[in-house]
């Protein structure tokens, strides 16, 4: 506090009395020190008040400026669970036939989750949750809710009865969580095309589905696509056809006493798979853990048609006879050395049972007859060399193209170093193996006029613009030779009146696993293009360890067991393709073109 | 003059304003029905998902397999066959039309006698 300054200070005043000058001057001049003091002090305090008022004005409108910036670059409308709009459905796609019959779709269930700080009586709702879910335990239960941790995921799925139920218990600490579950409706039809789907990664509110194989997890990126959402994947498959095959495969399964099966339809001209069937099966909504011991092959996961890789035995005899027309070396009617048996070095080639078709047999009658050796030494005349690059351009040597995720693993085996016994071996189909896909991918290319086919398990409407691997004729007189196999060689079970069935049969021994060959374990196959006169199919069905029991001994021939089953096929599935039944005269003037 | 402008301002405003208050929560009306027939469609979206899972369901080829199975007796349904297939010269023509309207003749001798009735018995259709 300063000191307060007197207006008229007596010493002063006194003094200037003595002088003679007016005293009050003294007074004002004081007033007037005062007054200038005071307005300072007064010009201070608003210019801090100043301050303060532009700072808070300046403050709000930041705080303003501010507030409409966000709002002007926000989404202006509120964030919401559910759309309108299909297009941005977050959904995985539906999978659907190639009619547009679903395959697979999409459930909104809800998960069961708990909170357990929010329980309030955790051993009633741990004895009531035993109750509704007789395979959770009530102990284990108890145990989990009490052990201090505060999250717990009890069901991954509910159906609306059991969730419910669980309303019904009327526990805070019980709440639910929305979840889109994969739903294949058919059950277990197509389920090794179609694969199976589990939960990726999870949250409260939503949960990834991803595929677990087959074309779920090979198209998953496709399907989880939120652009293409509202779009189903349209396969290649029909439904009525697929639970056609399947049905005739898995009796035929059953009657021949196989151990599994394949089968896979194809339309030669578009490369598309109609149908393919593995058995034994499973249902892809519960799909069984995956193997950990043993043959891989016993699991109802294996899919024979893309994984079995087997030898598949005579069926190759027609791609040396092809090829060998192709080359212009001989034609259907050229006589060829089949005496029966032939030696090359220390190695015997037998017919079957020990016959002989010789001493020399047309390339037609070798077919129909199935002779090895005949088709060794067409072989032979080839070379091993121009055998490689034709089975390579059938795709005999590599992995299928097509859209599953197993295909890429099941490499057709074929040995490393290609001598000349391996190009007669390998003629027969012995010493090489692949899948029954690979093979219906190799006689659709025969079929489709020798113009290369690419199978799909998508739907695809334009026909195959692939290279040309066999001129359009020798394509003709392939497929004229398959149907001698059928109306007078080994397939003689395989004819189905009216859709004029060519084929070929195959019977190879399973391959021990430290070498050398089971002689009571055989792979069928059947390999067959209808109608053989404009050929629209392929059909290849394999029998794993099959054996026709009605006879005094087994049976273990394709022409026994697997042509029966594939003849069933086509008596099935022709009509549902929509193809009717043909009068053969044409197809019969060309087999006695070929014969001659 | 001017009290009359300042008047007729005033109340101009007035009923603007009045106007923009009305729009507003008209606007805001507006929207929420909006937002409620979206989380409509988006329900009715949801069920018709639902509703094509559960058709695909029922008609699955199992199910339908046993269900023709089951009613054999009363459908009589088989896997088809190539022998079902037939061709247009196989279905059997129409019937021929009815004998009865052929005779032309016949109908005006029915007309005379049905004329010559109602001339014959006048009065015995009004008896009772």
């Amino acid at each position: 506090m300063t000191t307060r300054t007197p207006l008229r200070p007596l010493a002063r005043i006194l003094h200037a009395r003595q002088k003679g000058e007016n005293p009050d001057s003294i007074e004002r001049e004081n007033l007037r020190l005062r007054h200038e003091v005071m307005r300072d002090k007064s010009r201070g305090s608003a210019q801090v008040r100043l301050v303060i008022l532009a700072m808070s004005f300046f403050g709000a409108f930041t705080l303003i400026g501010a507030r409409m910036g966000t709002i002007a670059a926000s989404e202006p409308v509120e964030p919401r669970t559910a759309s309108a709009g299909a297009e941005i459905d977050a959904g995985r796609a539906d999978i659907v036939d190639r009619n547009g019959r679903i395959l697979a779709t999409n459930m909104l269930t809800h998960a069961l989750y708990v909170q357990t700080r929010d329980l309030i009586d955790p051993a009633r709702v741990a004895k009531q949750l035993a109750a509704i879910f007789p395979d959770l335990d009530e102990k284990t239960l108890l145990r989990r809710f009490t052990d201090g941790r505060s999250f717990l995921w009890v069901r991954k799925v509910l159906s609306p009865e059991q969730m419910q139920l669980v309303h019904e218990i009327g526990d805070p600490g019980l709440l639910f969580g929305p979840r889109e579950m994969r739903l294949y409706p058919n059950g277990t039809l197509a389920a090794h095309v179609l694969g199976g789907s589990s939960f990726g990664a999870e949250g409260v509110h939503s949960a990834e589905v991803i595929g677990t194989a087959g074309l779920e997890k090979f198209a998953d990126a496709r399907l989880r696509d939120p652009a293409q959402a509202g779009t189903p994947l349209v396969t290649s498959l029909d439904i009525t056809v697929q639970a056609a095959v399947e049905d005739v495969l898995s009796a035929g399964i059953t009657m021949m006493n196989a151990k599994g099966g394949a089968a896979v339809l194809m339309d030669v001209n578009t490369g598309e798979i109609v149908a393919l069937a593995a058995g034994p099966t499973f249902d892809p909504n519960d799909r069984p853990a995956n193997p950990t011991s043993g043959e891989p092959s016993d699991s109802p996961l294996f899919n024979r048609a893309v994984q079995g890789v087997y030898e598949l035995g005579s069926t190759f005899k027609i791609f040396a006879a092809s090829q060998a027309i192709e080359l212009g070396l001989v034609t259907p009617e050229t006589l060829v050395d089949a005496n029966a048996p032939m030696y090359y070095g220390k190695f015997k080639i037998n017919e079957f049972e020990g016959h002989n078709y010789g001493p020399m047999l047309s390339v037609s009658d070798i077919i129909a007859k199935s002779s090895n050796v005949g088709t060794a030494h067409i072989a032979m005349m080839i070379g091993g060399e121009r055998q490689q690059v034709f089975l390579k351009s059938l795709g005999l040597f590599d992995a299928s193209p097509v859209e599953l995720v197993e295909a890429k693993g099941a490499k057709p085996l074929r040995p490393a170093r290609w001598p000349e016994i391996v190009t007669i071996t390998a003629a027969y189909g012995h010493g090489i193996s692949g899948s029954p896909l690979n093979l219906a991918t190799a006689y659709a290319s025969i079929a489709n006029g020798g113009i290369k086919v690419t199978p799909t398990l998508l739907k695809r409407t334009a026909p195959m613009q692939g290279e040309r691997i066999l001129s359009e004729r020798v394509a003709d007189l392939a497929v004229g030779m398959m149907r001698r196999v059928v109306t007078e060689g080994t397939a003689s079970l395989g004819d189905v009146p009216g859709y004029a069935v060519a084929g070929k049969t195959g019977t190879a021994e399973k391959t021990k696993r430290g070498g050398g060959y089971y002689h009571d374990k055989v792979v069928n196959t059947f390999a067959s293009v209808f109608p053989a006169n404009d050929p629209k199919y392929v059909l290849v069905v394999t029998l794993d360890e099959p054996s026709e029991n009605t006879g005094p001994k087994p049976r273990r021939t394709a022409g026994w067991t697997a042509v029966p089953v594939a003849a069933e096929i086509i008596r099935r599935a022709a009509p549902l393709l929509g193809m009717r039944p043909q009068v053969e005269a044409a197809s019969l003037d060309g087999l006695i073109a070929v014969k001659n | 003059m001017r009290p009359v402008l300042y008047v007729l301002s005033f109340l101009a405003v007035m009923a603007l304003g009045f106007w923009a208050y009305r729009e507003n929560y008209a606007t805001q009306a507006s929207l929420r029905e909006v937002t409620d027939i979206q989380n409509e469609i988006a329900g009715l979206r949801e069920s018709l998902s639902i509703e094509r899972a559960e058709w695909a369901y029922l008609n699955r080829p199992d199910r339908l397999r046993d269900l023709a199975t089951l009613n054999f007796d009363r459908l009589g349904l088989l896997p088809m066959q190539p022998s079902q297939f037939g061709v247009v010269a196989q279905i059997a023509m129409p019937p021929a039309p009815l004998i009865t309207n052929i005779p032309i003749n016949g109908t005006e001798l029915v007309a005379g006698t049905l004329d010559g009735a109602a001339i014959a018995d006048p009065e015995g259709a009004q008896t009772p």
